[in-house]
């Protein structure tokens, strides 16, 4: 029994999700209209950091339009937001006697649309008595003002490598070592503080919900623009004492998620009681504006990163001692988000390690997962320290890099947190971007240029990711969704049907925001049983269709739903061979599927069609006896271990020492996933990654004052990258499979992300080197740059 | 982003519209809406009454006249970008208008509602002040000319009153040996997105030497401003690149240099300089 099939796995099928997409008729939850909708609008708080005295909303009550105000008084009692890492201060629903973050919401008001609603919200009066703000991490630490007023301290814990999960791994502590290492005369030590700045998610499509809750049928149906319905609806039923299979979330159309979508908001819950309450349907739509305020924000660390290695460029060490901002309130996974990045702490490098960072509380939003969620800046500060430690002892990067690689015969290989790592070939990835790119032509290039008074530097990143979180075990790590009241782990599931025309309906519990689940999933579908991908219908999204799903983030979907329906695929294909073997009279095993139907192995001229198997099925008399009738089936797969990707960018930059202005001249990756499913797919996540890292590199950064006020809360003053501000991206691959999962699949999702800020920070400084420069902290806008040549210059 | 209620006119005749402002006070013009909207969106801005001049008629043309040219107040930044006669005529000002903002912003936004808005981020009022542009500005009381010298008052402020229509901008058109241009440095670097800081030149050569410049800046301090020392310090050099490099020194002088998110006071003053000499050398070039 084997399948060939054209179209299917490896193949370049253009999506299925584009011409609603690209037409403009995309669903999506705001496309959604319900008979009697009402508008919910936040009374947002103007203060970072405040007590509130009394709020008045009895003019805002009064208005013509105004169906009801809410605020904390009346929705205390349904208890604090969901946390499924519940360490920190969670958030109420709404403000309750002190706000902590600009922007946090004190009052919902109701109204029979938003403009109505707008005005009422501006009318509801509150009355605050301002306390110092805390904003700054460094400051956090001090103490010196408390983001909770009546907390003890602003620091919530410290993560450290050799101890993150005590009880579960017991590991060396490195720290003796190094400390000795540094002693030795043949040693360089090379230490930078160094920023990885707070980041703001913008979606394309805002969030929005809308809820409908029917007490005639006990129900309330839920749209919202989430990567994680199967939660949400988890976290409704638990807030509202309901069961999950009474609540129907669809996610509709997801424009955009990056991780700002994997969180269950205050907002969510608080349609479901307006609607509750006032027995209507009930929608929030975020502003753009507001987003920066109801929307988690990235990143926020800063740490001094260490390398202590010989003069020929061995690493003994390398130290991280940072502090995470983890914003005024722990939501789903915040104070975890860290631990992402130790799990790639030392990049890809077989070197003693020791990392500590604490995780604080500041009168900022709050911090969670945002598009690789703590690798990015974990890969950020090794790549970037080890960049200037092969600086420092004159050695080529690359070299230094490939000097400290894990090997290829290492793997599976240990990290220094006890972690183990599928599969890497990381010396060969590295070598196919520097042949592909001519490295040794470029630096010639490089050094040419400088001759003449031109400042083109060439930046290398390698990192690793680790992705489609595993083992099952990891749930009692809060890697799961037990606070939504739903014990499950980041198993995947699908569910495939053969229909009785012989097309196939395959039901995921993903939460795809754009990645093209429908295309990949029919490929894997296809491959498995010879169904054409256009005679294959994927959905998703909604929790009554599918009944498990963890949604998508942590680029799991591929690795872990997609081996799920790989398997559900092959249970399918077991009985449609038992099925054929009786309409061809002839064995199970000889039955071979291709080309949209099955025959048996040597008369490929007799063959039934999936319509043909379909009818049998479906009539159970024409088929063998005592064969259960239909033709479906349903897995969960649950890996042992999560995958590993791998990857070797670089960039080429021109920097005008005039302006400080840096124009990308080249940009090149050569990314390892295991086998592509779809490789126009995958680069195209490499695309969107590669530009959201430089993004951060060189534009984007949430700044706040020192009062607590975001300064860069709208569009105007946060710079997006765009088209035009890349250069078209050069990608190649390496193929390393996994056998973690049947298809050798591992995700791609965050890769080009994790991959690119340092990339580009690399390069510049290898740009301005000759002007005296060894660092600047991202975003690298042309004033900082400028500012770091003068500083240089002295 | 929802706005405070308003009401919306869209009268068919300039009389109309001139009526209605001057009947509404507190009323206000659109034309683009692409710096007015966002205001009311987020509510920092709420006129009772939005004039929108959008299908008055005979406002969309761009006029090669004589000694100037017209550009009426219907016409996009994307047909002042493109139009032959503001390229060969007022170079500054097409490049400019070609730098404004992305292909949506300028295929709705118009030139006269960038001069209007007054934006010192914004990239065509200092062409024009460079240019030595005149504003047309029409009331229910009649028309009256403002020199772009006197046209620019402070942040977002423009000297029309509340009651006038910039109904066309004139540009002189350059004659022989005068040359203009537009530089800019984006705040996504580059040339994209709002000024860090840029200039526009206009620059006449006679017989070897400059015999009139006029130099103007983008983003350095509340409104577009002249760097009339650096005007007057080119004016009688040969315009080589060294003069350059002298009479930009100037650019930020006597000007109210502002740090923002994107440059401290310090390199605002350098880009100035900077800019002001990349637009000089390039409006010399273009001098011929
Ligand atoms: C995304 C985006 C990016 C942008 N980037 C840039 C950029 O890089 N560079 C740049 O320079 N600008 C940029 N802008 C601003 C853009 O150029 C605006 O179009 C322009 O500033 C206003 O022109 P408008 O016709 O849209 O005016 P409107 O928005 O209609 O009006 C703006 C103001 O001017 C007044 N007004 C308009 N027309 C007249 C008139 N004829 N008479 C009297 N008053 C009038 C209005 O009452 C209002 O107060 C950007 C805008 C956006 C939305």
């Amino acid at each position: 029994m084997t399948t060939t099939s054209t179209s299917a796995m490896g193949g370049i099928v253009r999506r299925k999700e584009d011409p609603a997409l690209i037409a403009g008729k995309g669903r999506y939850v705001d496309d959604i209209k319900l008979n009697g909708e009402a508008a919910a609008v936040f009374v947002r708080s103007p203060f970072a950091h405040a007590k509130i005295n009394s709020i008045d909303t009895s003019a805002a009550t009064a208005m013509d339009g105004v169906l009801a105000v809410y605020t904390a008084e009346d929705t205390r009692h349904l208890g604090d937001l969901l946390a499924q890492v519940a360490v920190g201060s969670l958030r109420p629903l709404l403000a309750d006697g002190a706000v902590h973050h600009a922007g946090e919401a004190v009052a919902m008001v109701v109204a029979e649309n938003a403009y109505i609603a707008k005005d009422a919200a501006d009318a509801v009066m509150v009355d605050y008595d301002p306390l110092p703000a805390v904003v700054d991490m460094k400051d956090a630490v001090k103490d010196e003002i408390k983001a909770h007023e009546d907390a003890e301290s602003n620091v919530l814990l410290t993560w450290y490598s050799h101890d993150w999960w005590p009880g579960v791994f017991e590991l060396e502590d490195h720290r003796p070592a190094i400390a000795a290492a540094k002693e030795r005369d043949d040693v360089v030590v090379v230490s930078q503080e160094m920023t990885n700045q707070r980041l703001i998610p913008v979606a394309i499509e805002p969030r929005a919900v809308l809820a409908d809750y029917n007490s005639g049928y006990g129900r309330v149906n839920v749209w919202s623009s989430s990567q994680i319905p199967h939660a949400l609806a988890g976290a409704i039923a638990k807030t509202f004492g309901m069961t999950s299979h009474d609540v129907h979330v669809v996610a509709p159309e997801v424009g955009g998620g990056f991780g700002a979508k994997l969180n269950v908001y205050p907002d969510e819950m608080l349609v479901v009681f307006a609607s509750k309450e006032l027995s209507r349907p009930v929608r929030w739509t975020e502003t753009r504006r507001e987003a920066a305020y109801s929307t988690i924000q990235g990143r926020g660390w800063v740490g001094t990163a260490t390398i202590t290695g010989t003069k020929d460029g061995e690493i003994l060490g390398y130290e991280l001692d940072a502090i995470a901002d983890m914003g005024a309130y722990s939501q789903n996974f915040t104070v975890a988000i860290p631990v992402l990045g130790l799990y790639v702490a030392q990049g890809q490098y077989n070197v003693p390690l020791a990392w500590q960072i604490t995780c604080v509380h500041t009168n900022t939003q709050t911090t969670d997962a945002y598009r690789g969620a703590g690798r990015p800046e974990a890969i950020y500060y090794v790549e970037r320290i080890i960049d200037m430690y092969a600086a420092a002892i004159g050695m080529d990067p690359a070299d230094v890099r490939k000097k400290n690689f894990f090997k290829k015969d290492e793997f599976p290989a240990t990290t220094a947190i006890g972690l183990t790592m599928d599969s890497g070939n990381y010396e060969y990835n590295l070598d196919t971007l520097l042949e592909d790119v001519d490295y040794d032509g470029l630096r010639k290039m490089q050094k040419d240029a400088r001759d003449e008074g031109r400042y083109i530097g060439i930046g290398l990143s390698t990192y690793v990711e680790v992705c489609g979180f595993a083992p099952s075990v990891l749930a009692e790590f809060g890697f799961g969704w037990d606070a939504y009241g739903l014990p499950t782990s980041f198993s995947g599931s699908g569910l495939v049907r053969v229909n009785p025309d012989g097309s196939a309906t395959v039901i995921i519990g993903t939460g795809p925001s754009g990645q093209g689940h429908q295309t990949t999933w029919a490929q894997v579908v296809s491959e498995r049983l010879g169904i054409p991908v256009d005679a294959i219908r994927v959905t998703h999204g909604d929790t009554f269709e599918s009944p498990t799903g963890v949604g998508t983030f942590g680029s799991r979907s591929a690795a872990v739903d997609g081996a799920a329906t790989y398997e559900a695929a092959e249970k399918v294909r077991m009985k449609a061979a038992e099925l054929v073997a009786h309409m061809l009279e002839a064995s199970a095993e000889d039955i071979q599927f291709a080309d949209g139907g099955a025959h048996v192995a040597g008369s490929p001229g007799h063959t039934v069609t999936w319509a043909e198997i379909a009818e049998v099925a479906y009539k159970p008399h024409k088929g063998p006896e005592g064969l259960e009738a239909g033709l479906e089936a349903h897995a969960v797969f649950s890996p042992g271990n999560a995958t590993w990707p791998f990857g070797s960018h670089l960039a080429v930059v021109e920097v005008d020492p005039g302006t400080g202005d840096v124009k990308i001249l080249r940009y090149v990756a050569v990314d390892d996933c295991g086998n592509r499913i779809n490789p126009m797919i995958v680069d195209g996540q490499i695309h969107g990654g590669i530009a959201q890292g430089v993004g951060q590199a060189l534009f984007e950064e949430a700044i706040y004052d020192e009062n607590g006020n975001l300064l860069t809360g709208s569009l105007v003053d946060y710079p997006l990258p765009t088209a035009g501000d890349l250069p078209a991206f050069e990608l190649g691959w390496t193929n390393t499979p996994t056998d973690v999962n049947p298809m050798g699949v591992k995700g791609i999702g965050e890769a080009g992300t994790i991959g690119s800020a340092q990339t580009i920070v690399n390069a510049v400084v290898d740009a301005v080197r000759p002007l005296g420069v060894t660092h600047i902290d991202m975003p690298l806008r042309p004033r900082k740059v400028w500012d770091a040549i003068q500083k240089a210059r002295g | 982003m929802y706005p405070r209620s308003f009401e919306y006119v869209a009268p068919s005749s300039l009389d109309e519209a001139l009526a209605a402002l001057n009947d509404h006070p507190g009323a206000k013009v659109m034309t683009g809406g692409m710096s007015l909207i966002p205001l009311m969106k987020l509510r920092l801005f709420s006129p009772p009454l939005v004039v929108d001049i959008g299908r008055v008629p005979g406002l969309d043309s761009i006029a090669d006249g004589n000694g100037h040219i017209a550009i009426g107040a219907l016409v996009r930044h994307a047909a002042t970008a493109s139009s032959d006669a503001v390229a060969s005529g007022a170079a500054a000002l097409a490049q400019a208008a070609r730098l404004t903002g992305d292909v949506q912003v300028r295929n709705r936004g118009t030139t006269c509602g960038a001069l209007a808005h007054a934006d010192v981020a914004a990239d065509q009022p200092a062409a024009a002040l460079a240019l030595g542009a005149t504003m047309v500005a029409r009331s229910a009381g009649g028309e009256r000319e403002i020199a772009a010298d006197d046209f620019f008052v402070d942040a977002l402020t423009s000297a029309l009153e509340p009651n006038e229509i910039l109904v066309e901008v004139r540009v002189p058109k350059a004659g022989a040996g005068t040359g203009s241009a537009y530089d800019k440095l984006g705040r996504r670097g580059g040339r994209s997105d709002y000024a860090v800081a840029g200039a526009a030149a206009m620059v006449t050569m006679d017989g070897g030497s400059v015999s009139a410049a006029r130099v103007a800046l983008t983003g350095v301090g509340t409104k577009p401003t002249l760097a009339t020392a650096t005007a007057d310090a080119l004016v009688g050099t040969d315009g080589s690149a060294d003069a350059i490099k002298a009479a930009a020194q100037h650019a930020a002088e006597g000007v109210t240099v502002l740090e923002d998110l994107y440059g401290s006071v310090e390199y605002k003053t350098h880009l100035a300089q900077v800019y002001a000499a990349r637009a000089l050398e390039a409006a010399i070039a273009a001098a011929g």
